[in-house]
């Protein structure tokens, strides 16, 4: 296939793909091969990716072309490429959650997440880059390097799931999975101009997600459009007897709900803003651009009203004790024994396992990762885990009484996605307070489990660069979301002529010479 | 302000077992000491009746039958050790004292 008809490739939706796959315009060995041909051309400037497994990825590719021959697709998506988070589990391809303690590690298991995108027949174009376990706001702490922003190369593409973000923003993939335990997904999304989803806390299998905090992690969908995201969530959603958080019913109908949205006819749905989550600490044009956006769901027949949730001012501080004790009981699993990194210490004749230990987490681990396992430490121990960690837990209920009694008086709730736009790569990174209010807005959905979507709002009037709506809904209500989210979507792009990614600077391809 | 002076970072390295530098005791001590600061408000928001959560989803008790079903292989569970297996088993660093 020529390079132009691969260029316009990469930039359809992966609905638009999945149909040209059905009437046989397009193989998916070609889409393949055209995301791999720009992520060569590409990637170079912006590392979205850690791994790119070009082999396997065309080898599901053909068996998905031989599958659409018979006439018998394993998926609706079956053939169209993905992209996946570097902290799930992927079998026979390396998995290293941005870590040099897990470098060059190759699962022997698939996550649930990575065998059912499989059994759907989506080829796995690689594993993109993230900020070291998820720790982080800018992907930074990655310890291979940053992911930079499609839409300013010299800014960071948030994170924790910068890479997915950047991939799906720059056309490296069509569709990525990514992780959120306090805004990974949704925070990436808005600073990136694409759209992300926080699945319901159990909504999508844990199991083959290498754990952060067991009880905020959750993985979902990064893509360009709402639809999309529907129809990915509703292929790896769902219950899995290998997670025992896994909530053991049905999905609602996230696709059927992305389309309806699309009528943008929102009548009978009432919208709460949260007065907590906008205002003062948020940057001009993410207010003005989420005031906007109000205003589209009032046109479209929305009641909005403001809700007050009082608590949701101590939610950072809750997160960050919570996170950090159970990260740093979590990450007690890289003790160089039986996988990953093993370092033995300088100066040390016949080091015992326990030297041993404390030499590789020394050395195997970033800053980050070793601040937020001390700091765990100390709210779990003895002395201080009633003031800290209990403290936060008890919040944490006070949180999710705010949540219950604003969604008795709206069916969703809205705020601006993350209180800024891009900022530049190095700006924050030394600053971990002013890295962490980044998730201001999107925490309080972790520590209560409700699920939550960022769509692109529009583009900051100071700095040109894209901002995010937060939709929010009740557990297990995610449909809410998808309908709210592709009102606001067709909304915006009938205002734009088109969607914002296309007004993103073109990448120039890298013409280094490959190794 | 909450102290959290070096001494007492590098006992909670030592707890978590990481072996810090003392440039990285310097670098760290006073930024976790910033963090303690701004978290220290939860000790007052929450009365002494509030129960706790600990995880956002009410589920106790989830079993599954108890019957055999395959696992991972000797082979693949011993795939990613740091180094060389030994009769089918991890070999690692002495775990005793050198006086023991």
């Amino acid at each position: 296939m020529t390079s132009s008809s691969g260029a316009e490739l990469v930039r359809r939706t992966a609905a638009e793909l999945a149909d040209a796959l059905t009437a046989g315009d397009v193989s998916s060995v070609e889409l393949t091969e055209a995301h791999l041909d720009r992520i060569e051309a590409v990637d170079g400037a912006v590392h979205a990716y850690l791994h790119v497994d070009a082999e396997g990825a065309l080898s599901a590719a053909r068996a998905a072309d031989d599958r659409r021959a018979a006439g018998t697709p394993a998926s609706p998506l079956d053939g169209i490429p993905v992209a996946v988070k570097d902290v799930l589990a992927t079998k026979g391809v390396p998995t290293t959650c941005g870590s040099r303690i897990l470098e060059g590690w190759v699962p022997p298991y698939d996550a649930t997440v990575v065998a059912r995108l499989r059994q759907a027949g989506l080829p796995i174009l690689g594993k993109t880059n993230m900020d070291e376990f998820a720790m982080g706001s800018s992907t930074e702490h990655s310890a291979y390097g940053p992911t930079r922003n499609p839409w300013d190369l010299d800014r960071i593409p948030g994170g924790s799931g910068g890479g997915s973000a950047a991939a799906v923003a720059s056309f490296q993939a069509p569709v990525a999975i990514g992780t959120d335990t306090g805004g990974s997904i949704r925070q990436p999304g808005a600073v990136t101009g694409t759209v992300g989803v926080k699945p319901t806390y159990g909504g999508v299998s844990r199991y083959g997600l290498v754990a952060l905090a067991n009880s905020l992690d959750q993985a979902g969908p990064v893509t360009r459009t709402v639809l999309d995201a529907a129809l990915l969530h509703e292929l790896v959603g769902g219950h899995d007897p290998m997670d025992s958080t896994s909530i053991d019913r049905p999905l609602p109908s996230l696709v059927e709900a992305a389309r309806r949205g699309a009528d943008a006819d929102l009548s009978g749905v009432t919208v709460g803003i949260v007065t907590e989550l906008t205002g003062e600490g948020y940057q001009a044009g993410v207010l003005q651009r989420f005031e906007e956006a109000v205003q589209l769901l009032v046109k479209a027949g929305a009641e909005v009203v403001e809700v007050s949730c009082p608590t949701f001012v101590h939610a950072l501080a809750t997160y960050y004790l919570i996170l950090p004790a159970e990260a740093s009981s979590n990450l007690a699993r890289f003790d160089a024994m039986r996988y990953g990194l093993r370092v033995l210490p300088d100066d040390v004749p016949a080091p015992s396992a326990e030297e041993v230990m404390r030499a590789t987490r020394d050395r195997g681990f970033g800053d980050e990762v070793k601040r937020r396992i001390i700091l765990g430490t100390y709210a779990l121990s003895s002395g201080y885990f009633d003031a800290y960690y209990g403290q936060a837990q008890k919040v944490r209920t006070l949180i999710a009484r705010d949540f219950t009694a604003a969604f008795e008086r709206a069916d969703v709730l809205i705020s601006p996605t993350a209180p800024t736009t891009a900022f530049r790569l190095g700006e924050k990174l030394d600053d971990p307070l002013a890295m962490y209010l980044n998730d201001l807005a999107t925490i309080p959905a972790n520590l209560a489990g409700v699920p939550g979507i960022s769509v692109p709002s529009g583009l900051a009037d100071e700095d040109g660069l894209p901002t995010g709506v937060q939709v929010l809904a009740p557990a297990t209500a995610d449909d809410r979301v998808y309908r709210v989210g592709a009102a606001l979507e067709a909304l915006l792009a009938e205002r734009w002529g088109g969607a914002l990614l296309d007004r993103a600077p073109e990448l120039e391809p890298d013409h280094r010479d490959k190794e | 302000m909450p102290e959290i002076s070096r001494e007492e970072v590098r006992h909670l390295a030592d707890l978590a077992r990481i072996d810090l530098s003392d440039a990285e005791l310097d670098h760290l001590a006073p930024q976790l000491a910033v963090i303690l600061d701004s978290v220290a408000s939860i000790r007052e928001v929450a009365a002494d009746d509030v129960p706790p959560t600990s995880h956002a989803l009410p589920l106790t008790n989830v079993f599954r039958e108890d019957v055999v079903r395959p696992g991972l292989s000797a082979e693949e569970a011993l795939s990613g050790a740091p180094v060389e297996p030994e009769q089918q088993r991890f070999s690692v660093p002495r775990i005793l004292g050198e006086e023991a």
